[in-house]
Parts: structure tokens; C-alpha cells; sequence
């Protein structure tokens, strides 16, 4: 058994620090994103959003996260304890685990895993069972009808999320994601992967629960589905749960599709001049922006369709695309590496 | 085959088509009115803060007839009746309470003297709900609101000091009923 040395320590101890570091940068990303979103969905809408507490509004979330910490954390009396403390609990850890795989930069990541999309596919499974903890908890109808659909849409959705990924796999030949974004130096991965790209698109969605693929929650119909009876810190859990998916799917998506940290290289020309330094955080940071306002603009845009379309869509469109995405992948990996003389 | 391929091109391009045009709104004017720092444009005849207004003479208008009060729908505001010395009616009190009111305008339109008024003031917010029971000294302005020329008293046939019966504007002398001429 060898002795830990200073130096040892000291290592753990830096790697502990950048795993806080990039927790609570996360969450409070989170706490920021609510008030982003409203001020970014306001401007779609033709209004201002909040923008009254501090500059530009930004201390709106502050404001807010103070009401909520004031607020009384009310159980039903009807509702099931265990199980209704249990899931705002799991809507949010799940989620913040998977952010662990996220390559930030190439010394930036909490952990760097050998299955780390399996981690992340398998987080997000998890994180459903919040949905439906909470929906079966509350013992109120609109509860219980929100985690039926999400129910009814998790098993429609995991699926074909799982299979637009093995394209990627395939082509890093890893589920390593810092290999996955090293693969993608000379060529962002959007290129060859571009129906996988759509697929994931479509599950990185329906994973957040983001509108269209809210229907757990659907305001309009189910007074706030599954959350109906949550208040207070619970809600809020909840609430930070959605955007740290969010911000999950987002860093996924750009880091799977867009090159992660690389410079835009979009077709192995090199676009970015040697003289100035690539910095891999900011171009992390911004790709990752632009996911998230896709996001809002997608939430500002589109209807919600009915649950049953979204089954509909999930296995006559999207699984045979990417299915046929991973055939058509694989057969061409295949032939490339025959003809290159194995 | 095609048509199916079609539908799923068309669809999706919608979807496209939509979310390009819902980013166009970020250049678009902004429709909402900064309120504390820009003022809203107030009509007229907006119906805010009631008041009372006085006649061309700087007498009150009100003759306590209660009409006010009976056709309010929600009850809140209150009178009472009484003379003074030149037979003129007033309210002893007047009372509206504006946590009730709903401003509907009913009030207004019930009264026979042109009394009761509603005007385009509504920054009447208050910490206090007790505060927003308006007594007569709240209610009563100098002045003589939207019909500058009205005067009850001068048109009408009761008699108080200095005005005798039939000598209102446009009135005859009242009829001698003991007289035989036509």
C-alpha cells in the first residue's frame, strides 16, 4: 500500500476543488437561467421581462430565490411523505451527477469516465423517476396525469436518444467524452452525425422536460403537473432541476456535435489565425449559450403537441432515423477501414 | 412514400419557419410602457378616482337624493341627509369606500345634479386599506368637474333664500289655483 504523498494530496484536494467549483457554477448558471429566460422570452414576445432589480434586471433571481427560501415548505396531508420529499431530491441530483461527464475544457471536467455517455443515459432515466415520484406522491389528479404522459414519453424518448449517440461511439470509437471531443480537432462531428444531431435534439428535450416536451408539467391543462402541490425549497428544486438540465444538454450537445472546446473547424479548414490563442473555455461557454437561447427559442416558438403525437413522432420518425443513421454509419466505418488495409 | 416524405419536410420546414420568425421579434418594438417613469395615456372618460364637484356658485352640487348609493352595485358608498339654513340639501357625510369600489361608473350616472364625478386618476394605491375610505373633505374639489355651467339649484323649482318658486331659469310662475283665467 503505498503512502499518499504531499503532492497526492494536494492533486485530490485541486480536483475536489474544480468538482465544487463546477457545481455551483452550475447551479447558480441555473438560478441565472431563470432570469435569462424570462428576460430572453420577453424580448420574443415583443415586451421587457423582468428588469427592475438591480442592472438589467439580473438580481431577479436573487430576489426570487429569497422568496422561495421564505416560503413554508407545506406537505399535503393527503400525499405520500417518503416518496413526495424523495423526488424533488432525485430531480435534481440526477442531473447534476451527469453534469460530472461534461468536458469543459481539457482540464476542466469533474470526472472523465470510460461509459461516461452511459452515465449520462443512465442519469437521465433517473431523473424521470422524479417525475413520476412526485406525480404518484401528490395524490392529486393533475400530479398523477402529469407522470402518466411523462411515464408514456420517457419510454418513447429514451430509446431513440440512446441509439442517435452510437453514431458518435462509433466514429471516436470511445464513450469517453473527452476522446469524443479530442476525435473532433479537424471536423466537427455535426457533419457526419447530422440526423443523429436531430435525434439527440429531440431527446435532449423531452430530458430537460423543456417546452414542447413539457407535458408533465403543462401549464395550460394540468395547473403545473407533477409540481401542483410542491411549494417552497421542494419547488424550487424542481425548478433548479429543469435548468441544470438545461445546461446539461446543452454542454452535451456542443461538446458531442460542435467540437466542445475546439475552435470552429467546421470542415477541417482552419478558420481561427494561428497568432491569436484558442481559448477553450470561452468557446465552450459560448457554443453552449447559443444551445441554451435554442432552447428558449424553441420553448418561445412551438406548441405543444398532444402526448400521443409525441409517441407518434418518437417511434415512426425518430427511431428508425436513427437506427438507419447507425446502420448507415457503421457500414461506412466499416468499408472505410477495409479498403484502408486491414 | 413521397407524400409521407413530404409531409415530413413540410413539417419540419414549418417548424423552422416559425421559430425564425419568433427570433425576428428581437428586432421588433417593444410594446410595453415603462409605467412609473413613462405615463400611460389616460382618455377623458376613463373612470378612475370619484369625486364631487362644486356648482358654477361654489356650492356643493350634491342634494344627498341617495341615488348614488342605491345604484352601486357594490354598496361602498354611504350618506347622509341634511338642510341647511337656506333650504339647500347637503350630505352631513359622504363616505366612499374604494377597497369596494369597482369603479363602474354607475354612480355617476345615477345622479340627477351632476354631483358625483369620475375622473382619469387611478394612482390611488395604499399600504393602509383603512386609508382608502374616502370621506367628504377627500371627495369635494373646488371646482366644477365636466359640466362647467350646470347649476341645479338655478334650474330647478325648489325654492331656497334668494331664489323663490318660478324664478329658476326657463321657469313660469307657478299656476294661481284659485284663479278663473285659463
Amino acid at each position: 500500500m503505498n503512502e499518499l504523498s504531499f503532492s497526492d494530496i494536494l492533486t485530490i484536494g485541486i480536483a475536489m476543488l474544480k468538482a465544487v467549483v463546477i457545481l455551483l457554477a452550475t447551479i447558480v448558471g441555473a438560478g441565472l437561467l431563470t432570469w435569462l429566460e424570462r428576460r430572453v422570452l420577453g424580448i420574443w414576445q415583443n415586451r421587457y421581462g423582468p428588469n427592475r432589480v438591480g442592472p438589467f434586471g439580473i438580481l431577479q433571481f436573487g430576489a426570487d430565490m429569497l422568496k422561495l427560501f421564505f416560503k413554508e415548505d407545506w406537505t399535503p396531508p393527503f400525499a405520500d411523505v417518503l416518496t413526495f420529499w424523495l423526488a424533488p431530491v432525485i430531480g435534481m441530483s440526477a442531473l447534476l451527477i451527469a453534469i460530472a461527464i461534461v468536458p469543459i475544457t481539457p482540464n476542466w471536467m469533474i470526472a472523465s469516465l470510460d461509459i461516461d455517455i452511459l452515465l449520462f443515459l443512465a442519469m437521465g432515466g433517473l431523473s424521470v423517476y422524479a417525475i413520476l415520484f412526485a406525480g404518484w406522491s401528490s395524490n392529486s389528479k393533475y400530479a398523477l396525469l402529469g407522470g402518466l404522459r411523462s411515464a408514456a414519453q420517457t419510454v418513447s424518448y429514451e430509446v431513440f436518444m440512446g441509439i442517435s449517440l452510437m453514431g458518435i461511439v462509433m466514429l471516436a470509437g470511445s464513450f469517453n467524452m473527452y476522446t469524443i471531443v479530442e476525435a473532433q480537432k479537424n471536423g466537427w462531428y455535426i457533419i457526419p452525425q447530422f440526423f443523429g444531431f436531430i435525434v439527440f435534439l429531440f431527446g435532449g428535450i423531452a430530458v430537460a422536460h423543456r417546452s414542447p416536451f413539457d407535458l408533465p408539467e403543462a401549464e395550460q391543462e394540468l395547473a403545473a403537473g407533477f409540481h401542483t402541490e410542491y411549494a417552497g425549497m421542494k419547488w424550487a428544486m424542481f425548478f433548479v432541476g429543469e435548468y441544470v438540465g438545461v445546461t446539461l444538454v446543452s454542454g452535451l450537445m456542443t461538446a458531442l456535435f460542435f467540437g466542445g472546446w475546439h475552435e470552429p473547424a467546421l470542415v477541417g479548414v482552419d478558420l481561427w489565425p494561428e497568432f491569436i490563442p484558442v481559448y477553450p473555455f470561452i468557446w465552450f461557454a459560448l457554443k453552449t449559450f447559443i444551445f441554451i437561447l435554442l432552447f428558449i427559442l424553441v420553448r418561445a416558438a412551438l406548441p405543444r403537441p398532444r402526448y400521443d403525437q409525441i409517441m407518434d413522432a418518437g417511434w415512426k420518425f425518430l427511431l428508425p432515423l436513427s437506427l438507419i443513421n447507425m446502420l448507415v454509419t457503421a457500414a461506412i466505418i466499416l468499408q472505410q477501414s477495409s479498403t484502408g488495409g486491414v | 412514400m413521397t407524400t409521407i416524405l413530404w409531409r415530413i419536410l413540410a413539417g419540419t420546414g414549418s417548424q423552422f419557419r416559425s421559430m425564425w420568425l419568433i427570433f425576428l421579434h428581437t428586432f421588433h418594438l417593444r410594446s410595453t410602457v415603462q409605467y412609473p417613469e413613462e405615463t400611460v395615456y389616460v382618455p377623458p372618460r376613463y373612470r378612475g378616482r370619484i369625486v364631487l364637484t362644486r356648482d358654477p356658485d361654489g356650492q356643493e352640487r350634491c342634494v344627498a337624493c341617495n341615488l348614488c348609493a342605491v345604484s352601486c352595485p357594490v354598496g361602498c358608498i354611504s350618506l347622509q341627509k341634511t338642510e341647511d339654513a337656506d333650504g339647500r340639501w347637503y350630505p352631513e357625510f359622504f363616505r366612499i369606500n374604494f377597497s369596494r369600489c369597482i369603479f363602474c361608473g354607475m354612480c355617476e350616472e345615477a345622479c340627477p345634479t351632476m354631483a358625483i364625478q369620475l375622473t382619469p386618476d387611478f394612482e390611488m394605491a395604499d399600504y393602509n386599506r383603512q386609508s382608502l375610505v374616502y370621506e367628504k373633505e377627500h371627495l369635494l374639489i373646488a371646482g366644477v368637474g365636466k359640466y362647467p355651467d350646470y347649476n341645479f339649484y338655478r334650474l330647478s323649482g325648489v325654492s331656497i333664500t334668494g331664489k323663490s318658486k318660478g324664478t329658476a331659469l326657463n321657469e313660469t310662475l307657478p299656476v294661481d289655483v284659485r284663479g278663473l283665467l285659463p
